[in-house]
């Protein structure tokens, strides 16, 4: 099979045209997706939540509110590398997947055995907290600048499954803006943060599955 | 599925992307000739006006994102990706996506041309009448030349299992040979 002369020419140009390649380029994409989207929602908290008024004393050593950033950034971490993977072609997100598994089965146990110990009419207000009907929502809407950014940034990288790279973005967007929003939430539940925060990164992830055959295909 | 391309390829794609243009020049041209011959086999006839665009297409979003290669990663398997994106991309767009069975894409660009384009076909059409599983194990095992315990890990069954269920698919394509 002979190749057309107008494509050796195209070969021509494009051999003519090679610039060595950036090593990083990928992740470093996709990390300045989250640094910008970051700062986006912790704008956003600062401006209409406000951080929870006792955080200099929680920060020096609350193990819920580190649970909480802990719980957040693997998840974000998870995103990250899914997304990284499945921005380029034939690349598979499973590992990524997998630590997000992981760290949910763990907060999930960690909150059973809480709960095993708590007496029993204190479950119910610590699974609810004061806020359970507005912490998924809240970390939906937080993920939104971040979710956009990669979306924007993965479209000109090469992903080829599209749902699942949009899923693996709103995993990260999701991790990102759950960090954002523990800076605000002061729910101290095991359960609470198992089950809210889990919805909350969750329906970013869905959000970003859903917007991914369309906001990521490229030309 | 060529086993030796890969080293080749790969390596002209570590020069490439250490900024050598001798190199890329023969890896396009390589690419060039299999992408014609991938795209060939799956274009409509009434399609085929588009072959040789869809190659250029193809070509050009392999230079332009060519940084998202991890060069630990299999160059075959990259390349062919992104040849198949291209084609889904081109019937979506053309909007004949639906006429198309999307397992007519699942082969891989690195086949060798050893069976006639003719026989190929013919096998597709017989293939994709069965069940996806047992497409999956008879392409695994007869045209990738994975081993029953590879393609049974695959498929999520064990060896025996995976042997069994072989034998009936391929049990099925030869009645439906002699039927046809």
């Amino acid at each position: 099979m002979t190749t057309p002369r107008d494509t050796q020419d195209l070969i021509e140009s494009l051999a003519a045209d090679l610039s060595p390649a950036r090593p990083g380029t990928v992740p470093l994409r996709i990390a300045a997706s989250a640094a910008v989207g970051g700062a986006v929602a912790l704008g956003l908290v600062l401006v209409f939540l406000g951080l929870r008024p006792d955080l200099r004393q929680v920060a020096a050593g609350d193990m819920m509110f580190w649970m909480k950033a802990g719980y957040a950034v693997v998840l974000g971490l998870a995103g990250f590398w899914s997304a990284e993977r499945l921005a380029r072609p034939a690349g598979s997100g499973r590992g990524g997947f997998l630590l997000m598994a992981l760290a949910l089965g763990m907060v999930i146990l960690f909150a059973a055995i809480r709960m095993m110990r708590m007496p029993p009419e204190m479950r119910m207000p610590m699974w609810l907290g004061q806020s359970w009907d507005v912490c998924p929502i809240r970390i939906l809407m937080l993920s939104i600048p971040t979710l956009a950014l990669a979306l924007l940034v993965m479209r000109r990288l090469a992903p080829t499954r599209l749902t699942l790279a949009g899923a693996a973005a709103g995993l990260f967007a999701g991790g990102v803006a759950a960090a954002a929003y523990g800076l605000h939430c002061t729910e101290t539940g095991a359960a609470f943060l198992a089950t809210w925060y889990s919805l909350g990164v969750a329906l970013s992830a869905a959000l970003g599955a859903l917007l991914g055959p369309w906001a990521l295909r490229w030309r | 599925m060529s086993v030796d391309l890969e080293p080749r390829l790969n390596a002209l794609m570590r020069r490439a992307q250490a900024g050598e243009a001798a190199a890329w020049r023969e890896l396009l041209s390589v690419l060039a000739e299999r992408l014609a011959i991938y795209f060939g086999r799956r274009l409509a006839q009434d399609h085929a006006a588009d072959l040789e665009d869809l190659v250029q297409e193809t070509l050009l979003a392999i230079h332009r994102r060519r940084a998202t290669y991890d060069p630990s990663q299999p160059f075959t398997a990259w390349a062919y990706a992104v040849a198949r994106y291209k084609l889904i991309d081109h019937w979506r767009r053309r909007r004949i996506r639906a006429h198309v069975p999307l397992e007519f894409v699942e082969d891989s660009l690195w086949e060798e041309p050893d069976l006639s384009a003719e026989a190929r076909l013919d096998l597709e059409r017989l293939l994709v009448t069965l069940p996806e599983r047992q497409q999956r194990l008879i392409r695994d095992v007869k045209i990738e030349g994975l081993s029953l315990a590879e393609a049974g890990a695959r498929a999520g069954m064990t060896e025996g299992a995976a042997k069994v269920a072989l034998h009936r698919a391929m049990a099925t394509l030869s009645s439906r040979t002699r039927a046809t």
